[in-house]
């Protein structure tokens, strides 16, 4: 099968412009005859739901959340991006589809980024017309900052809760909904499977999580919006619940599964304390704003910090090596996030760590707090002098910028970081590679759509700070409703899809199957026991850095592990109740056979390539070795029965806009 | 540290319910209340009982999935967290702790520490938004100035997540800190003025409907909640339900 991504032809400034001039269009008294399932109510799927269902058509939405409110889009801290050239900096749709475009180390698809750099400020205009209180200047005009990876300010945020308020916003457009009848929304519910009729997405097969109960559901069109995978790692920034079901699902019904092996690990975390980790914390790259990265320069100082007997604050400015700064001097402390959290790895791996397990670094605020003190100082005529009185105002402007990370980071980590450097070590954060669509959003699967986090389009083998907001909402709020429509306009004379179906029917078996074989499964571990050898396996051989040795021995080891997973589990309780244990073991064994498929992709993409870094191919001087002439292209996977039978389809990636260089951060 | 849990235990909605004991040893203080369950759960997993049920989510403090009654405190003992965010350095070697669910006629327990807080979307369900298209054709952003000090203020509010401490932790259940944080968002933002007279009837009038008390201004829930949310909202919400009653 060859892939057909249908981007449209024309140029590039005209392409979505023009789709839209002419698609089909549904009449608005044709959409009440329509149904859309929506998986998962995030950014991504939350305004999808909002914005179909004004339009007309009638919306099932599900989350396995109590509430959509919950949906782990919430947690995203610094910022949205959008072309609004507020600041007058030259900010520009090209500008910011160029650096999504380089940032995402040019292995994202050049038409739907630049759709999304051309909508994106109409995300703004949206979020402010909800009520989304971004942050403004004292003039009452909004404000914006700069995030890593690039040289105009153009991400706009609310504190360090952005995620938080955009998808409160999605949720208030969506309440509206719920309230008028338009959308059935669906809480602690999962998706288990997809229906297929004659080849088109029908429907799904879901779990009431309360009481058990599998449900059919039918629609003419399934959009999922179930976020990423980094759970597969066990520990990762994602929320406990975060899942690759609903996409997995999808997949073994054939939806093609692309670059799975494009992972971000995010450079500012809070480090892992033990063995009891449950999960990893993130602290908003909006920090690298601000803060400085250092280690010791001095292997003995590292030392002596590990073990107590020295601090942080005892080491002079010429006993600090603040590497990124002295590494890509033109972007310092903003460098991309692969490139950040590699030269971290590669302190810490040097001796040079800071926290008792090695793997730490400083991100200090004292010149910032003395930056921003003094200059307050001098605003209000005070002594600039004054060294308390400037660090404690420059303390106050730190807090007013970042305050609930400084909270959040203290109530963790028991260190005060307005006094003392915070530590920080890299974690798996944000999954780039997901279910392959073409430019209509649509998967392999005639009526499944995959949009936000759960696609692969528009983040390459890279995530830019600032870029999956501006996805989820894009997709959801204002390049589906157009996509979806074009696809349902010959289906307004279908009618009600039967639940009753041989399909529907067999799909349920299928499910209650999976439930019954774990439920009398009498093993002896419990599913955390092998989401944690999963994830151990994944950190140690599909990791910050890989190498085909590694990638071998993993495929190995998680098939063998997926093997023992099926004999050994032990799931308590019973299939018809509320029962978290059986949630987990449907998710994880879903991430067993996810993460073969992970290492595989993994191995076959010779080259390094933003978040995936083959420690084969890199330049002398360490940096990511990409390979243009061989791997241009995104890697489609069809599923043929298990990960190791899996099929690679390729769909090459042409570039007629932006010429492919080797990205220099120098 | 080697403590002793007292954990309410309740099969599903219809169960009467009750306290057990669990001895647990090994704790660390660097865990978080969360895992610590995670730790009991595997081990009773392993000798074959059943664990504890609780919700969780986000672990970092901002989802509002957390709960949990710890000691006879929304969350705990700690100021300023959720559950997620409690460390188990708050509590001492040889401590007995009680934990139990949210309790509200309005969050009917589920299962063990679980809860329903679906009131709580109803209730936004009757006017928690403000009625735009999200047809993209809004108009600029930068056209609707907005007083910084109005916007922090509009987002101070915003900062609710929705967990229900503020209820768990009243004497009278009442929800009125969480319903005055979402009326206080929109009443402090000119978007928001249009409908601000059907929006606070709507919220307030769902609001008795499932079940809430009412707000006797004993500011329990101000201290109890972790995202520091403010009783001078109630206040607003007040004076807006007022004028509200009057006009409608």
């Amino acid at each position: 099968m060859a892939l057909d991504s249908k981007i449209p032809h024309g140029p590039i400034s005209d392409k979505w412009t023009d789709y839209k001039d002419h698609i089909n269009l549904v009449n608005p008294a044709n959409k009440r005859n329509l149904d859309i399932i929506i998986v998962g109510t995030g950014l991504a799927g939350g305004s999808a739901a909002a914005t179909l269902a004004e339009q007309g058509y009638n919306v099932k939405a599900f989350c396995f959340q109590d509430s959509p409110r919950r949906a782990h889009s919430i947690a995203a801290q610094g910022g949205i991006n959008a072309a609004k050239n507020y600041k007058g900096d030259g900010d520009s749709v090209y500008r910011l589809f160029y650096d999504t475009v380089k940032g995402g180390d040019y292995r994202a698809r050049e038409a739907n980024v630049h759709r999304l750099a051309e909508v994106s400020a109409n995300i703004i205009d949206q979020c402010v017309a909800q009520g989304v209180p971004l942050a403004r200047e004292y003039g009452g005009l909004l404000d914006n900052r700069s995030f890593g990876g690039t040289l105009v300010s153009r991400t706009f945020y609310a504190q360090g809760q952005t995620g938080q308020q955009l998808l409160l916003g999605a949720y208030s457009a969506m309440n509206r909904q719920i309230g008028r009848g338009k959308i059935k929304m669906y809480n602690r519910h999962e998706m288990l499977d997809i229906v297929i009729v004659n080849g088109k997405a029908r429907g799904i097969i879901a779990r009431n999580l309360i009481t058990g109960e599998i449900e059919r559901h039918s629609a003419h069109a399934v959009v999922v919006g179930s976020g990423g995978y980094g759970n597969v790692f066990f520990l990762s920034t994602n929320a406990m619940g975060s899942n690759a079901t609903a996409a997995w699902k999808i997949h073994k019904k054939g939806a093609f599964f692309a670059n799975p092996c494009y992972t971000q690990i995010h450079p500012t975390c809070i480090p892992v304390s033990g063995d009891h980790q449950s999960k990893l914390t993130l602290m908003s790259e909006s920090l690298r704003n601000d803060g400085r990265i250092w280690v010791p320069a001095k292997q003995e100082d590292a030392k002596a910090i590990r073990e107590g007997k020295k601090k942080a604050t005892d080491l002079s400015e010429t006993e600090r090596d603040y590497f990124l700064e002295r590494r890509y001097p033109a972007f310092g402390n903003l460098v991309p996030r692969d490139v950040a959290s590699r030269a971290a790895k590669e302190r810490c791996d040097a001796g040079f760590g800071v926290n008792k397990t090695g793997e730490a670094v400083y991100l200090d605020f004292a010149a910032a707090i003395k930056r921003y003190g003094t200059e307050e100082a001098f605003v209000k005529g005070l002594d600039a002098n004054d060294a308390a009185l400037v660090t404690k105002l420059g303390a106050e402007i730190v807090k007013s910028k970042y305050g609930n990370l400084f909270q959040m980071y203290y109530k963790i980590v028991d260190e005060d970081p307005y006094t003392t450097p915070m530590m920080i070590y890299p974690a798996v954060h944000y999954t780039m590679g997901g279910t392959w669509v073409d430019y209509n959003l649509m998967t392999t699967i005639p009526g499944c759509f995959s949009i936000g986090e759960s696609n692969f389009s528009d983040h390459g083998a890279n995530r830019l700070g600032a870029s999956a907001l501006m996805q989820g909402l894009a997709d959801g709020y204002f390049v589906l409703p157009y996509t979806i429509g074009d696809y349902l306009a010959p289906d307004i004379k279908m009618g009600e899809i039967s639940t009753d179906l041989p399909e529907f029917v067999a799909a349920e078996k299928e499910v209650k199957d999976q439930i019954d074989r774990f439920i009398n499964n009498k093993g002896t571990h419990s599913v955390d026991y092998f989401h944690k050898k999963l994830g151990k396996i994944m950190w140690d051989k599909v990791g910050m850095a890989r190498n085909a040795k590694g990638l071998t021995e993993a495929i190995e080891e998680i098939a063998a592990l997926r093997e023992e997973f099926y004999k050994d589990v032990k799931v308590p309780g019973s299939a018809n109740e509320f029962n978290q244990e059986l949630e987990k073991a449907t998710r994880v064994a879903d991430f067993l056979e996810l993460g073969e498929l992970f290492a595989k992709d993994a191995l076959h993409r010779n080259e390094s390539c933003g978040g995936h870094f083959r420690e084969e191919y890199q330049t002398e001087e360490g940096e990511a070795l990409r390979d243009d002439e061989n791997f241009a292209y995104v890697a489609a996977w069809e599923y043929k029965g298990k990960p190791s039978d899996a099929v690679l389809h390729k769909e090459p990636l042409v570039y007629e806009n932006i010429k492919l260089v080797q990205r220099s951060y120098k | 540290m080697k403590l002793t849990l007292k954990i309410w235990r309740q099969k599903n909605a219809q169960d009467k319910g009750g306290i057990v004991d669990y001895p647990i040893d090994g704790i660390e203080p660097d865990m978080s209340f969360l895992e610590m369950l995670d730790v009991l759960n595997e081990q009773l997993i392993n000798k074959g009982e059943e664990p504890v049920a609780f919700d969780h989510d986000c672990r970092e403090g901002i989802c509002g999935m957390c709960s949990l009654f710890i000691n006879g405190e929304a969350h705990g003992p700690d100021r300023g967290v959720t559950t997620c965010q409690l460390h188990m350095r708050m509590f001492k070697d040889g401590d007995t702790i009680f934990i139990e669910p949210f309790r509200a006629k309005a969050f009917p327990v589920i299962k063990d520490l679980v809860v329903d807080r679906s009131s709580f979307d109803r209730i936004q369900h009757a006017g928690g938004f403000i009625s735009v298209n999200t047809s993209g054709n809004t108009i600029d952003a930068n056209t609707i100035p907005i007083n910084k000090h109005d916007a922090d203020k509009s987002f101070d509010a915003a900062a609710c997540i929705g967990c229900g401490a503020c209820v768990a932790t009243c004497k009278n259940s009442s929800a009125m800190l969480f319903v005055s944080a979402k009326v206080s968002q929109y009443a402090l933002l000119p978007q928001g003025k249009v409908e601000a007279v059907d929006r606070v009837l709507n919220m307030v009038h769902q609001m008795d409907l499932e079940g809430f008390g009412n707000c006797t201004n004993t500011g329990a829930c101000e201290v109890e909640c972790p995202k520091g949310i403010s009783l001078e909202n109630i206040a607003r919400m007040n004076r807006e339900y007022l004028s509200a009653s009057l006009k409608g």
